[in-house]
């Protein structure tokens, strides 16, 4: 079927299109329905009880689904790949460190290791340090909201949706024909003539692939760390500036560790969701050129070449890579918590 | 301009040049939003012809690329993005619903129902929000799709849930509930002391106080985390791919759209169009719903 097709075919497929809605949005709400029918009725008889059990019934009431839930979704998986990674192909035998020697030793997985922790420094660095100058540059303007809004609403975005935008905007032409994508539009209007295919050159690729993830994090930033600049108490700006301290001073030695705290969280936030990074390359080079990252390449060695031992040994490689910001979290929270 | 804005450090930023910058920034941050949503409008022909911005100059503006890409599919004889679309939306609802609920129910029991281990069940689920959900996908399909056995002893059994939603949903819900839990928690710990103690001394059961005080207070909290792990299930691609795979049945957007980006090449009209119609619906939720978003946001990583 051509996709310039007469309404006329187009017809009987909507209409057929409408049906399977239908049945599908019933069992959506029939889902959701029961659900709830299920947590009432479960509410209505276990309110009843009275006197020494009501209370070890309301905990196991309310806790007992989020628990399972936890135990089984990742608890239970968690310690599954730890056991997986140091097993063969399908967890038949077990063989040491193997599968983290292969990784370590592969050319091609080498590679993908470097890409993963670039992609791990580089974007959360980026995308914090932007947020934080336009945190600090756009509250002082008139009509902040706006430039706020516009510059937050790539965080609404599919990270998939945010790839074909930049596939887009990357799309380069042979240099005699008119240029369609943005970024070769604007290297010919600087004057680059011949500017390389962007997304076949390698190290350049990953860079830009990078920059899209760039793009849906920093408004992120620029909010979250806004707020914590509002947050600081006045009197000691006030004080900062009657010992002296101006301008870059006083944003280096008051506003950065008065909001030390939010950077870390706001790092790590970005740097868990910079693991993300599956959806940009698949959808935008679908790894190839040298661009793939460790969650693409588990991916396809747990799923495409069906080694759970591989892809559990990446798996453990992933989560190792993000332990040292994320202890600093837990480390922290604590000691909020013991100060309350 | 209030007092509290006439802070010296912001001061000693602004300036023409400033205002420049980020001006400068914005455009650029909106450029590529807006090349997309132009291209998805214009026809066929002139896509290919010309770069995007000479439209805005003499526009030639059509729904047709929306047309073609839900109800035709691009490439001979596969279906449109219709499908998928509906997935979408049959997938990210309930999933927003289940741990909502859920969640909601534990952080009460943490917070108010008071017993041993349950500051240790916190610090648990805290940690466990910065597990990459990569480390559990691969076990949990397996226990999905062969159940799980000590031994000879089977202790769940495999359910045939190919072709159903039900392992996304759960799945969701499984990934979502640390992070839900612990933002819910924040707020309903600060509920009012005396409120839920008058509540018992009426004798009211936990189930009641929590049905007829806890939700209603907890409305703004409620919303803030519903906006997001939408928003959340609506653009993932990883979980959906892996428990859904790509069939119209079941598979939401996000996993077709991946496929396209790659199968459909040049089809520029055709892949902005369906990029457009998965990114409308957060944006309509986003904007109109900013503030809670925003809020959710802030409770998340602002500590004070």
């Amino acid at each position: 079927m051509s996709v310039s097709g007469s309404p006329l075919t187009a017809g009987p497929l909507a209409a057929g299109a409408w049906g399977d809605a239908l049945i599908k949005f019933g069992n959506s709400v029939g889902a959701m329905a029961g659900f709830l029918g299920i947590l009432l009725v479960v509410f209505l008889v276990a309110g009843r009880a009275r006197g020494r059990l009501a209370r070890p019934l309301a905990v196991l009431v309310f806790l007992g689904p989020a628990v399972l839930l936890l135990v089984v979704g990742l608890v239970a998986p968690l310690i599954r790949t730890v056991y997986l990674s140091v097993h063969n192909a399908d967890g038949s035998k077990f063989v040491g460190g193997e599968n983290f020697g292969w990784a370590f030793t592969t050319d091609s997985v080498q590679k993908v290791l470097i890409n993963t922790l670039l992609w791990l420094v580089v974007a959360p660095l980026a995308a914090t340090g932007l947020g934080l100058v336009l945190a600090l540059l756009v509250d002082r303007m008139r009509g902040q909201a706006v430039y706020k809004s516009l510059i937050f609403m790539p965080m609404a975005i599919s990270l998939v949706g945010a790839s074909i935008i930049f596939k887009f905007v990357y799309e380069a032409r042979g240099k005699d024909q008119p240029q369609i994508g943005l970024l070769s539009q604007l290297a010919h209007a600087v004057g680059w003539s011949d500017p390389p295919n962007w997304l076949l050159t390698q190290p350049l690729n990953t860079f830009l692939l990078m920059a899209v993830m760039v793009w849906v994090q920093t408004g992120f930033a620029m909010v979250v760390l806004s707020a914590a600049i509002k947050a600081i108490p006045d009197e000691v700006v006030e004080a900062a500036r009657l010992d002296g301290a101006t301008g870059v001073r006083l944003f280096w030695h008051v506003t950065v560790p008065m909001i030390r705290t939010t950077v870390m969280v706001v790092l790590t936030t970005v740097m868990i969701i910079t693991l993300k990074a599956f959806d940009i390359v698949r959808t935008m080079t679908g790894g190839n050129f040298g661009t793939q990252v460790l969650a693409n390449e588990m991916y396809s060695q747990s799923f495409v070449q069906f080694d759970d031992g591989r892809g559990g040994a990446l798996a453990v490689l992933l989560f190792l890579a993000v332990l040292p910001l994320v202890a600093y979290n837990i480390v922290q929270l604590r000691r909020e918590r013991e100060v309350r | 301009m209030t007092g509290r804005h006439r802070n010296p450090v912001r001061k000693s930023f602004s300036s023409p040049l400033a205002s420049a910058f980020v001006i400068a920034m914005t455009v650029l941050w909106t450029a590529p939003t807006l090349g997309l949503l132009v291209t998805s409008l214009r026809p066929k022909q002139d896509v290919t012809t010309d770069g995007w911005w000479n439209a805005l100059i003499h526009p030639d503006f059509g729904l047709g690329n929306y047309h073609a890409v839900l109800f035709e599919g691009g490439s001979g004889g596969s279906t449109g993005l219709m499908p998928f679309l509906v997935n979408s939306l049959a997938i990210s609802i309930p999933a927003t619903l289940f741990p909502l609920v859920l969640a909601a129910m534990a952080a009460y029991a943490l917070a108010w129902v008071r017993f041993r281990g349950s500051d240790a069940v916190f610090f648990t689920v805290f940690a466990l929000q910065v597990v990459p959900l990569q480390m559990a996908l691969i076990p949990l399909l397996r226990l999905f799709s062969s159940g799980a056995h000590l031994g000879s002893l089977t202790l769940i059994p495999a359910v045939d849930l190919k072709g159903s939603y039900a392992p996304v949903w759960l799945a969701h819900t499984m990934f979502a509930m640390p992070l839900a839990v612990f933002l819910l928690h924040n707020f309903i710990a600060q509920l009012p002391r005396d409120l839920m103690e008058a509540a018992v001394v009426d004798g009211a059961s936990h189930f009641k106080i929590f049905r007829s005080i806890v939700l209603p207070l907890c409305a703004p909290a409620l919303a803030s985390f519903a906006i997001f792990q939408f928003l959340w299930v609506w653009n993932d691609l990883l979980v959906a791919l892996t428990f859904a795979g790509g069939t119209p049945e079941v598979a939401p957007m996000t996993v077709r759209l991946a496929q396209q980006a790659g199968s459909l090449g040049g089809r520029w009209e055709l892949l902005t169009a369906g990029a457009f119609l998965s990114i409308i619906v957060p944006l309509i939720v986003f904007f109109s719903l900013q503030r809670y978003f925003v809020r959710g946001l802030l409770a998340g990583s602002v500590k004070g």
